[in-house]
């Protein structure tokens, strides 16, 4: 058996989507409690110093490229195998099964993975891009900020700045919607899919699944919101 | 329940042959009794065609006592139809109201081909079990039943497994037509035996392989296999044949 035949087999796909989409639940939790801090009503000091931190030191910045790495394998996996699934019934139902065996966005996957990745072309435009990539592609200047004599990047007001426009706002809440329900399907399946068949913890991470598929998106739609209402 | 008769629409998938293409006829039957079985309907509405010579509607049986798994019928948007837990063969018209409309199609995946009318190929999942879903032993006196200790949960999550009949309903549910529940009970009621243990490894890895060259899909634990499943094979035998198989394919030595 060779790691191109385990990898390429139709549980080996699977093994590469429930890894990767793990290691990318892991970076949701670093991304949500790092933004919390725009919450710590310092007029973004934190938050600056905080997304500094995750620019400008290395440990962060070659975690990045491992997580660039999994973002890829996920979503060219993911296109792979919803097209080949796909491709295993030629002719359709007359009647179709539908919610009756399980739940939509169990079997909408594809196209709740394609609408977050529509989201995310956005959200690394307005934020990423401007500040490590200098210049390239940014729609305001992004401006800087002197904490203690040292300069940051004010991504705080960057933050302020985006979100004036009512139709960003929407579009970042139909993200994080749309990243609820990837979640509610993929956080337990993931965990399926890596073998853990024991009832006690399947019961156990379906809970902690939906927990947390409500808890995280709803935290990522609240920044937004609170930028748009200024309530910081 | 009270007996009622009542006279149905039935909205049947015919098809000559594997390489014409089908389509629905509609037929109606009448004085259908309610303590009927579904088949027996169906036999009913064959005579009909026969005598009105027409080609009757070909489609699987056997037992018809719910066991062996022949039949198929993929009715009203659900295989084996509207009862859980349920064969085609034993499902009577009492699910049914006068009037109604019913549409009755074959298995749908590309790895069930459509032989004629409801009846499918299913000679694939005979080739998975070919490939390794089964013991090795030599023949000679039985052994006596008490000389390999079992643990009572494993011999009865193993049986839960080995009640799979092989009618291939998870398939015909699955969006993606993926044989995973099926396979999955093939590899766990082996794997949970210490009878199981010597070919665990070349098992899963072999079969899955086979699985694969059929042309069935991959698994995306949306569970409908598992809520059409006539003998209520369990989803959570898909997730053990994943550990086995992530276990087997790290540890394999070729």
């Amino acid at each position: 058996m060779t790691w191109k035949q385990v990898f390429t087999s139709s549980i080996g796909k699977k093994l590469v989507m429930g890894f990767t989409g793990i290691f990318l639940i892991l970076f949701l939790i670093v991304h949500v409690g790092l933004n919390a801090t725009i919450w710590a009503n310092d007029d973004g000091e934190m938050f600056n110093k905080a997304a500094h931190f995750m620019g400008a030191t290395v440990v962060p910045r070659v975690l990045e490229v491992g997580l660039f790495l999994g973002f890829f394998l996920h979503i060219i996996q993911g296109f792979m195998l919803t097209a080949q699934n796909k491709s295993k019934r030629p002719v359709g139902y007359a009647v179709d099964y539908g919610n009756n065996g399980s739940k939509w966005y169990s079997r909408s996957m594809g196209i709740l993975g394609t609408l977050v990745l529509l989201f995310l072309i956005m959200h690394i435009y307005h934020f990423w891009t401007p500040s490590r990539l200098g210049g390239w592609f940014q729609i305001h200047e992004l401006t800087t900020v002197t904490y203690n004599g040292q300069e940051y990047h004010n991504l705080f007001n960057e933050m302020k700045m985006v979100f004036t426009n009512p139709l960003i706002v929407v579009l970042y809440i139909l993200g994080c919607l749309s990243l609820a329900y990837h979640l509610a399907h993929g956080f337990q399946s993931a965990f399926r899919t890596l073998g853990v068949h024991n009832k006690r913890y399947n019961n156990m991470l379906t809970g902690i699944g939906y927990g947390f598929s409500i808890i995280v998106p709803l935290a990522f739609a609240m920044m937004p919101v609170s930028f748009y209402f200024n309530w910081i | 329940m009270e007996h009622y008769s009542m006279n149905l629409n039935l909205k049947v998938w015919r098809q000559k042959n594997n390489s014409e293409k089908g389509g629905f006829k509609m037929y109606r039957v009448e004085n259908i009794s309610s303590e009927m079985s579904f088949l027996e309907m169906f036999d009913v509405l064959n005579e009909q065609l026969v005598h009105g010579g027409e080609e009757p509607i070909a489609f699987d049986h056997d037992c018809r006592e719910g066991i062996c798994g022949t039949c198929s019928m993929y009715i009203n948007g659900k295989p084996h139809g509207p009862w859980q837990a349920n064969t085609t063969c034993q499902l009577h018209m009492r699910a049914f109201k006068d009037g109604d409309t019913i549409v009755v199609e074959p298995w749908r995946a590309g790895a069930f081909p459509v032989i004629k009318d409801l009846m499918v190929d299913r000679s694939a999942f005979d080739r998975i079990i070919q490939a390794g879903g089964y013991i090795s032993v030599n023949t000679g006196n039985a052994v006596d039943g008490n000389a390999i200790p079992i643990a009572k949960d494993k011999a009865d999550a193993s049986f839960a497994a080995a009640m799979c009949i092989g009618c291939g309903a998870c398939v015909a549910a699955c969006k993606n037509s993926s044989a995973m529940l099926f396979l999955s009970a093939k590899v766990s009621h082996l794997a949970l035996l210490p009878q199981g243990e010597p070919e665990r490894k070349s098992r899963v890895l072999d079969m899955v392989a086979q699985m694969d060259k059929e042309g069935f899909g991959a698994c995306t634990n949306t569970g409908a296999c598992e809520a059409t499943c006539p003998k209520e094979i369990s989803l959570s035998n898909i997730a053990r044949l994943n550990q086995e198989y992530l276990v087997a394919s790290l540890t394999a030595n070729k």
